[in-house]
């Protein structure tokens, strides 16, 4: 297994969230997509740490469990909006939540 | 490199995650797109073990899994009504988002291929002592100790604004 088995798997995983936050039509949906996005990120900082620093150092790892903390306040925080959302508007879909627009 | 059992699952690891991460992103139905994200982030886990981040593993199954995982599908069975469990796709939105992001692909992918500094860097199966005593005095006792208490001090604040926002809303 070479760093660049991970870079590839890690660049797949990225572009498929893109392409979910892109064409899903709800909001769940979009979240997901972000949470693969953000694994994508986190399996880079592990890798690179593993291959691209001594093998002592695990500061990779360490950025890479803030980034688990930091996409689990994010879920808590994205779900009560769309929760609030839900009962504003009666529906998820995003491109009905056009209050705003002129 | 020598297909060893080691590469095989290795392998298989990798198939796993990135199949099911596939069908999170086509499939129409969202109770199933969550069940399958489940299985991306199990073979995310297993990636770890093989970078022998063997907490990191450990905590991705508690926190992705068991919890926020939990908390997807808690969104799903409380805003999702039976005509909603479809996820609508627009068609020309599809074509647009395919492009871009196989061109965002492509890209990613020359540059993994192409940079000197990231070729050649072998896993040569050294095995390394547990990560967890040393995380543990990385965060606690070390340079981390500052954004580990950000971090705490914003979870706290994240939580706290959840409750506020998805509360029902009291007037007087």
């Amino acid at each position: 297994m070479t760093l660049q088995h991970y870079l590839v798997i890690s660049a797949i995983l990225f572009t498929l969230g893109i392409f979910a936050v892109l064409t899903r039509r709800n909001a769940i949906s979009i979240l997901m997509g972000i949470e693969l996005i953000l694994n994508s990120c986190n399996l880079n900082f592990a890798a690179f740490s593993r291959f691209m620093t001594p093998l002592e150092d695990i500061s990779g790892q360490i950025i890479a469990i803030f980034g688990i903390v930091l996409a689990a306040a994010e879920a808590a925080v994205f779900l009560a909006i769309i929760l609030a959302i839900y009962r504003e508007f009666g529906s998820i879909r995003p491109n009905e939540m056009d209050t705003l627009k002129g | 490199m020598e297909f060893t059992l080691k590469t095989f699952i290795f392998y298989g690891f990798a198939l796993m995650t990135i199949a099911s991460a596939l069908v999170v992103v086509t499939v129409r139905n969202i109770v199933h797109a969550a069940f399958s994200l489940m299985v991306t982030l199990f073979g995310v886990a297993g990636l770890y073990v093989f970078l022998q981040a063997d907490f990191l593993a450990a905590t991705q199954v508690i926190v992705y899994v068991g919890g926020i995982l939990v908390l997807i599908l808690f969104g799903v069975m409380m805003t999702s009504g039976r005509l909603e469990m479809h996820i609508r796709i627009e068609r020309g939105q599809l074509l647009l988002g395919g492009v871009v992001s196989l061109a965002l692909l492509m890209l990613l992918l020359t540059v993994i291929a192409n940079t000197p500094a990231w070729k050649n860097l072998t896993d040569d199966g050294t095995k390394l002592p547990p990560t967890t005593e040393r995380i543990g005095e990385l965060i606690l006792n070390g340079p981390f100790l500052l954004p580990f208490e950000v971090v705490s001090v914003l979870l706290l604040v994240a939580l706290i604004g959840a409750a506020l926002i998805s509360r029902k809303e009291v007037r007087e």
